[in-house]
């Protein structure tokens, strides 16, 4: 009787190496398609991280209580990055809409910065300079254009990485409550 | 004699000299150590742009800044699990090529040890099992 | 023209594939000898027309044709002719064919040689094989074709091969590659004609050990030459990343090591019947699982292919089907294998059954490490990674413990040793393999876990040499002819088993005692690293065929001699404007002196990283041994005999 039921275990031991490949096989089903560049910013749900940052505009140190008090973007770029070119239209139009955008221009030279929104228009309620990119490193930026979601509570709601456009503010736009 | 040949090790010494100036270390660290902590950190963190390579090896400028703030750490004489803190708080967890070992991660860790003892307890079960089989054969 | 020709050369070469998986299986249930004998020429056939369009492909990357696309992405006129050839295996589209083309040549050779194999076993094997070649012909046909033509706007200039790719060792990596782990599917194949046949006693071991064996070493020589490759192209000075795509041929490798050994005491003593066709299936199924993981962006790696969704989807389903398929085949079949063979804990058995399950162990800690972090984001846990410094703390002491038992079990008599002469040929290495590292300790200070290694390596020299003279014995003829009496079987062990010594001393000097230094350099600048003094004699402009360059000028002085001269370069390639460092390495057998050119900091100012590297040289030396040991065991005369008398 223990034989018999030492061959009906063994035979259930024989489909093990299939049924752990099935269930394999349904991760790698699941991951196809996933896009494995995105990455997830360690400070949602955390305080925006305080700084001392001078104004590309009145050449004053700034820190956080100094930011808006309702809900704001801040918006990492810089006039040697080509797809922040492509994203100022859409950042502009959001200005329009009344959508307080604060601009980091990341390692950048000031007097480019200038020419740069002279020439474009300016779509910031203020643009902080960050020319070492330590606040960058601080946000846990890997590049420009980058994108925070901060909301009233000045807590940091959402992030994106690469341009901003229609699709990605209706995203967007809920986190900023 | 003596004296020219003591003269032609003096000239080359000189030339030796006059050729080459020591070459200033791009990276220069208050100890050895520190140098070792460095060149360790940096292999162990990703780089959070890259395909996948860590900060040792990768020519993105965020790599190249994310070195820059190691180094400057190093000699500031922070901790090697400070600097790490530091990291994951702004990066996350993703930068780290040795994950910590908490939670689902002891799976990671200890699961080869498992696998190899569950091996070693089959092999132990194969062996008693023969055992038992060559009694039976002598037996029979 | 011609690339329609190619395409439907492939498309014909599928119908008879789709043939070859049918028509001797048919064969086989009907007890039809004709339709069986169909099997070796349906094989050939199809083999023939996917060379045919590989050839087309070639010539069409020869002749600059960039109205195909995939000629376009990957060529250009100003390419050297050498890596025009090798562009065609640069991409996806065109690596996947070599991948099919090798599975073809594959099988071309079983029903070349297998004309001695029983024919119901040719048969099912060539079946198998031709179900496998079918599935990757469809995934090439309907996902990846490299013949699709860009008319009538053809460019007039390609987008030019990878720089990464343009250098010799990836001519031949990819190609030897394929050859390793496409070959472990002819074992597959003889494992699943004989779950078919169910005829599982010991002779599907002995024919699947030759094929086994000669992929084994195919592999060998593939991961070591992309080991090579990226030690000198990427500019690092690393030999090993343990990226998922080198973690995706290393798997097969081990199994495969796996494999060899429990198809050498299957075939011997008829034990562990059902666990070396599990082993098969796992290790062709590791090969596959590779080559879904590179090819269909689930990963991040450097080296993966461009993804697209509906490649990984085609991939997948072939996984399933083959990698399920036949672990439910083994389900179903596997349970009736018995087995009345004994052997003690002493015997060779279970010295082999250790070291299979210290490989498998091996296998599924780098398959758990590559799987983790996709895993982990599969279940909504959030972005992990696993790297180096996992793997060296996990993967090398279990891979120690394997080295160590690796130099004992060829002393083991099949059946059981007796332990008090093993104990006595065991004391005498043991000691001198500490008091050589005792040696060692004087001249380097190391820590504790290189010491151990440092033991291993010693103990399995001794241990392989001593074993060796033993059973050349004494007697008799002179040493030469009793050396010749030797199997080449017993040899290639030999010689596989030095190899992993001579590896671990390199692993073990280089990643110990390897000097870096990162300098800042002016004209007549010197730096002094290990002794050696680096001279930087400035930098100079350079016209490739394809790209320019700065190449720097280093002169390397050893106690006031001159010893090398080096020059590094920093390349631009212009079709690309992509930019490449070139590095410059004086080899050596006990050290290498590599060198890298860094940003020009200033005026004729450059960084410069410079290496020495101690014994790293004998990483790819231990795998040349071992892959020599593979060949060498697979040409044993028994198996020409053996296969001839089955019948």
């Amino acid at each position: 009787m223990s034989e018999g039921k030492n061959s009906k275990m063994k035979k259930v031991a024989l489909f093990l190496p299939f049924l752990v490949f099935a269930l394999l096989a349904g991760v790698f089903f699941s991951q196809l398609g996933k896009d494995t560049q995105y990455m997830p910013s360690a400070l949602i749900g955390k305080t925006l991280p305080d700084f001392s940052l001078v104004s590309l505009e009145t050449n004053e140190v700034m820190n956080k209580k100094d930011l808006g008090e309702q809900g704001f973007l801040i918006n990492f770029w810089g006039t040697w990055c080509p797809a922040c070119s492509f994203e100022h239209d859409y950042l502009m139009k959001l200005a329009s809409e009344g959508i307080d955008i604060v601009g980091i221009d990341y390692k950048d030279e000031t007097t480019a910065a200038i020419k740069w929104l002279d020439e474009k228009g300016d779509p910031y309620s203020v643009v902080l300079l960050d020319e070492l990119g330590n606040f960058g490193i601080d946000m846990g930026v890997t590049g420009a254009p980058e994108t925070f979601v901060v909301n009233a509570e000045g807590i940091v709601t959402y992030r994106h990485q690469g341009i901003v456009n229609e699709q990605v503010w209706q995203e967007m736009k809920g986190y900023l409550k | 004699m003596i004296s020219l040949r003591f003269l032609s090790i003096v000239l080359l010494a000189l030339f030796s000299f006059s050729v080459s100036a020591e070459a200033e270390k791009v990276l220069n660290f208050k100890s050895e150590v520190d140098q070792v902590r460095y060149h360790d950190l940096i292999s162990e963190l990703r780089c959070p742009k890259c395909q996948n390579q860590n900060l040792a090896d990768s020519n993105a400028q965020i790599a190249i800044d994310l070195r820059t703030h190691v180094y400057d750490m190093v000699n500031d004489g922070t901790s090697d699990t400070e600097i790490l803190a530091y990291m994951v708080a702004r990066y996350g967890e993703f930068v780290l090529y040795s994950p910590q070992k908490k939670g689902v991660n002891f799976i990671l860790w200890y699961g080869p040890f498992i696998i190899l003892g569950v091996g070693l307890i089959g092999f132990i079960l194969v062996i008693r099992r023969n055992a038992k089989r060559r009694k039976q054969r002598t037996k029979g | 023209m011609l690339p329609e020709i190619g395409h439907f050369a492939l498309i014909l070469s599928l119908f008879f594939a789709l043939a070859l998986s049918f028509v001797p299986i048919l064969g086989y249930i009907k007890k039809h000898k004709v339709l069986m004998a169909y099997s070796t020429p349906l094989t050939h056939v199809t083999s023939l027309l996917v060379l045919f369009s590989f050839i087309i492909l070639s010539y069409s990357f020869a002749v600059d044709d960039f109205s195909v696309l995939y000629v376009s992405q990957h060529s250009n006129s100003l390419l050297p002719f050498v890596f025009k050839l090798s562009a065609v295996w640069g991409g996806h589209e065109g690596s996947l064919l070599l991948w099919v083309l090798i599975l073809c040549g594959w099988s071309s050779a079983v029903a070349y040689k297998g004309k001695t194999l029983p024919e119901d076993i040719r048969a099912l094997v060539l079946a198998t094989l031709g179900i496998v070649t079918t599935g990757f012909l469809a995934f090439l046909l309907f996902t990846s074709s490299p013949f699709v033509r860009l008319l009538p706007d053809m460019p007039a200039e390609g987008a030019d091969l990878n720089p990464l790719l343009q250098d010799v060792g990836l001519i031949i990596h990819p190609p030897m590659l394929y050859m390793g782990y496409v070959g472990f599917s002819v074992a597959f194949a003889f494992a699943i004609a004989a779950l078919i046949s169910g005829n599982l006693n010991s002779s599907w071991a002995r024919w699947a050990r030759p094929w086994t064996s000669v992929s084994w070493a195919f592999l060998t020589l593939g991961i070591g030459l992309g080991s090579w490759w990226a030690y000198y192209e990427l500019g690092w000075g690393g030999w090993w990343f343990w990226d998922p795509v080198e973690n995706a041929s290393f798997m097969p490798w081990l199994a495969g090591t796996a494999l060899i050994h429990s198809l050498a005491v299957t075939e011997k003593r008829g034990v562990f019947k059902s666990w070396t066709v599990l082993l098969a299936i796992f290790t062709f199924s590791l090969s596959l699982l590779g080559t879904f993981l590179v090819r269909s962006g689930v990963l991040t790696s450097v080296h993966a292919f461009a993804a697209d969704p509906t490649r990984g989807v085609f991939i997948l389903v072939l996984l399933f089907l083959f990698v399920g398929g036949s672990l439910l085949l083994y389900a179903m079949r596997a349970a009736d294998v018995k087995s009345d063979v004994s052997f003690g804990i002493t015997g060779r058995e279970a010295g082999l059954l250790i070291n299979n399950i210290v490989l498998v162990t091996l296998t599924l800690t780098v398959l758990l490490g590559t799987l983790f972090p996709l895993l982990f984001d599969a279940l909504d846990m959030g972005k992990v990674s696993v790297g180096a410094p996992y793997f060296n703390s996990v993967f090398s002491p279990i891979a120690l413990v394997l080295m160590l038992v690796m130099a004992i079990g060829p002393l083991l008599k099949w059946n059981r040793t007796k332990l008090d002469i093993l104990i006595k040929q065991l004391i005498f290495p043991c000691i001198l393999a500490c008091v050589l590292t005792g040696i060692t300790l004087i001249w380097q200070k190391f820590e504790w876990i290189t010491l151990v290694s440092l033991f291993v390596a010693y103990w399995v020299l001794l241990l392989t040499l001593i074993d060796w003279a033993s059973k050349l014995g004494n007697v008799g003829s002179s040493w030469w002819q009793r050396a010749k009496k030797l199997p080449r079987n017993y040899y290639g062990m030999l010689i596989a088993h030095l190899g992993m010594a001579v590896s671990l001393i390199g692993i073990l000097f280089v990643s110990v005692q390897s000097q870096e230094e990162m300098v800042r350099m002016a004209p007549n600048d010197s730096v002094t690293l290990s002794g050696y003094e680096f001279v930087f004699n400035g930098v100079s402009q350079v016209q490739g065929p394809n790209y320019v360059a700065d190449r720097a000028n280093i002169s390397i002085f050893k106690d006031g001699q001159q010893v090398a001269s080096l020059a590094p370069e920093k390349r631009v390639y212009q079709a690309r404007t992509q930019m490449m460092t070139e590095a410059s390495i004086d080899a050596g057998l006990f050290r290498d002196l590599y060198l890298s050119l860094g940003e020009q900091l200033e005026g004729d100012t450059w960084g410069l990283r410079v290496h020495v590297k101690p014994f790293v040289r004998w990483i790819w030396l231990g795998g040349i041994l071992m892959m020599i040991g593979g060949f060498l065991s697979a040409m044993d005369k028994r198996y020409r005999k053996v296969a001839g008398a089955t019948i």
